[in-house]
């Protein structure tokens, strides 16, 4: 699927160059040892902005939920309805979720549950971006 | 005048904090609507402020206050359906011109300021409060109902409306680009519809409580029926038309388990209404409809999505904030009438609120049961937005209208109409206002 290519500014910098390296990383507060997902300028547990980093993670989660996406508002997507989108939740906190389309896994037959793992595809301007790919039932 | 938003403080969004302080002292006596459309078709008089002005001219009127009575303006500033004035686009000088304008020339037409209703409506000549509860009416309720407690305004207005232009819902913008900006990538590439995370939401509940999608259709036909008895909305006004199962269950997927029908149609409307102490409510025209209590919840999920956890543990603290504040439980509740949209997550308001003894998992099979108007348990007299388009309004004026004994082929027969609590929007993050008929 063609995703919009990303303009990455300062804040999303890492993780965008971490992503060119095929590497995830997800946002950390130092101070309460805790990812969040999305990112955001402070942490929403202690409100600190100075104790955020970029943490590494495995990039290994499970499916937690999906839908059929039949009726995108993004248009580059369309021309590819309809699509899974799929929630995955996090091995290393299953309180941090990320999104896929789920390559290779047919549309509406996703298996809730199943492990993945993360893959990087390149967008329509080249920047590459996590996705997931089912490993096992 | 500059207009502030309201400051959280005005807003009740913690357990524990006993009965409302202004339990029953405040009152709603009056209703506004403006006619519906489907999009706006440019002309002036048809504007979203113009829609406002009606709807707030209405209210006025029906509680038969004099406008120079009126103190107080609380208004929800946003009006986008979705739709939004693209940049670029000539602006439409012939209705900016019609109108006494601020410094923002698509004040009127694409957004809604305190100050821009003030220089179009001269008859309110005493209004010296002002505040903006953004979101939805929801939002602007609890801010009107706790402005007139703290005496801050005596005869208040409280308007939210909504603005529709041609095109698509949610297409335009950055979703019509080749790039996004890298921080909004990170959560926005994947295309999810509005409707995507209520869906998810529904997708869990049926897998966990072994329900499904079709259990919604009684719950449907039930709102749509509602709501072409409201005259006011925009299913009655434009397209009377009945929603049975077959043509529910065969609408085409949004976002599957969200089909067409699940998600609301935008449209343009206004609401208004006119707070006022329960002490100047006694002399005003209609019979007012007392506040008990308005509650909020600002919960954030821990990320993406809320889980099916997260939605459940925050109905719950939802109607214990709504029941303490109150001096209620969930047994006063005459019937149940709140935010529907998405209609897929209704039934967690009504599981949260434990309406008629449901407990999480068991809506869906209520909804299979007699849940109409003339019933012992009514679900969303008002039809919601899934009756009457988007709005986020009718549940309130529904409930004014049920305890004032004027909803008109509406109105419950099957209960007293009592008490009532109307709220929402989602099932995290909502607003919540509980009516009753009496002030003890």
């Amino acid at each position: 699927m063609s995703k919009q290519g990303v303009v990455p500014d300062s804040f999303s910098q890492p993780f965008w160059d971490a992503a060119s390296e095929q590497r995830l990383v997800i946002q950390n507060c130092r101070a309460c040892d805790r990812l969040q997902h999305p990112p955001a300028e402070a942490c929403s547990q202690c409100g600190a902005g100075d104790s955020l980093e970029w943490k590494p993670v495995s990039g290994r989660g499970t499916i937690y939920n999906y839908g059929v996406v039949h009726d995108c508002p993004v248009r580059l997507l369309q021309e590819d309805q309809p699509f899974n989108l799929a929630v995955i939740m996090l091995d290393d906190d299953p309180g941090i979720q990320m999104y896929s389309h789920l390559p290779g896994t047919p549309v509406d037959d996703v298996p809730v549950g199943a492990a993945v793992e993360v893959i990087f595809e390149p967008t329509a301007n080249g920047q590459l971006v996590p996705e997931w790919r089912v490993i096992g039932d | 005048m500059t207009t502030p938003t309201a400051p959280d403080a005005m807003y009740r969004n913690d357990e524990g904090l006993g009965i409302w302080e202004h339990r029953g002292k405040v009152a709603a006596v009056g209703v506004g609507h403006a006619p519906t459309a489907r999009r706006w078709d440019g002309r002036a008089e048809t504007c979203v402020g113009a829609l406002s002005i009606q709807a707030l001219r209405r209210a006025v009127d029906d509680a038969g206050v004099a406008p120079d009575q009126i103190d107080g303006l609380v208004v929800v500033p946003s009006t986008t359906t979705g739709s939004f004035w693209e940049e670029g686009k000539p602006l439409p000088l012939d209705v900016i011109r019609s109108f006494r304008q601020t410094q923002d020339p698509l004040d009127g037409i694409a957004k809604l300021s305190a100050e821009w209703l003030l220089q179009n409506m001269p008859e309110l000549t005493n209004v010296r409060f002002t505040m903006y509860g953004p979101g939805c009416m929801s939002n602007a309720l609890n801010v009107a109902a706790q402005a007139v407690g703290d005496g801050l305004t005596h005869t208040c207005l409280v308007v939210k409306s909504w603005h529709n232009f041609e095109g698509r819902y949610y297409q335009g913008g950055d979703n019509a680009g080749e790039t996004l900006p890298g921080t909004a990538a990170i959560t926005r590439l994947w295309g999810g519809p509005a409707s995507y995370g209520t869906a998810l939401q529904f997708a869990e509940y049926c897998r966990k409580y072994g329900k499904s999608h079709e259990m919604m259709a009684p719950f449907m036909e039930n709102s749509r029926r509602n709501g072409l008895l409201f005259p006011e909305g925009y299913w009655a006004q434009h397209r009377p038309e009945e929603l049975g199962p077959e043509d529910y269950l065969a609408s085409r997927w949004i976002a599957k388990p969200a089909n067409l029908f699940d998600n609301d149609i935008p449209i343009m409307m206004s609401g208004a209404y006119l707070f006022t102490t329960a002490e100047r409510a006694k002399d005003m025209r209609q019979k007012p409809v007392y506040i008990l209590n308005h509650a909020s919840s600002n919960t954030r999920p821990r990320s993406l999505v809320p889980t099916l956890d997260e939605v459940e543990a925050d109905t719950a603290r939802s109607a214990r904030k709504i029941y303490e504040g109150a001096g209620i439980t969930a047994d006063d509740l005459s019937f149940e009438n709140m935010y529907d949209g998405f209609s897929l997550f209704h039934q967690f308001h009504l599981e949260g609120l434990g309406y008629r003894g449901i407990r999480f998992g068991e809506a869906l099979d209520f909804y299979q049961t007699d849940i109409s108007i003339e019933g012992p348990n009514p679900v969303s007299p008002s039809g919601g937005n899934v009756g009457g388009g988007r709005s986020r309004v009718w549940m309130h004026t529904d409930c004014i209208q049920q305890l004032q004994g004027r909803a008109g082929a509406r109105q419950v027969t099957g209960v007293r109409p009592e008490v009532a609590v109307s709220g929402g929007p989602m099932p995290l993050a909502g607003n919540f206002t509980v009516w009753s008929a009496s002030p003890d």
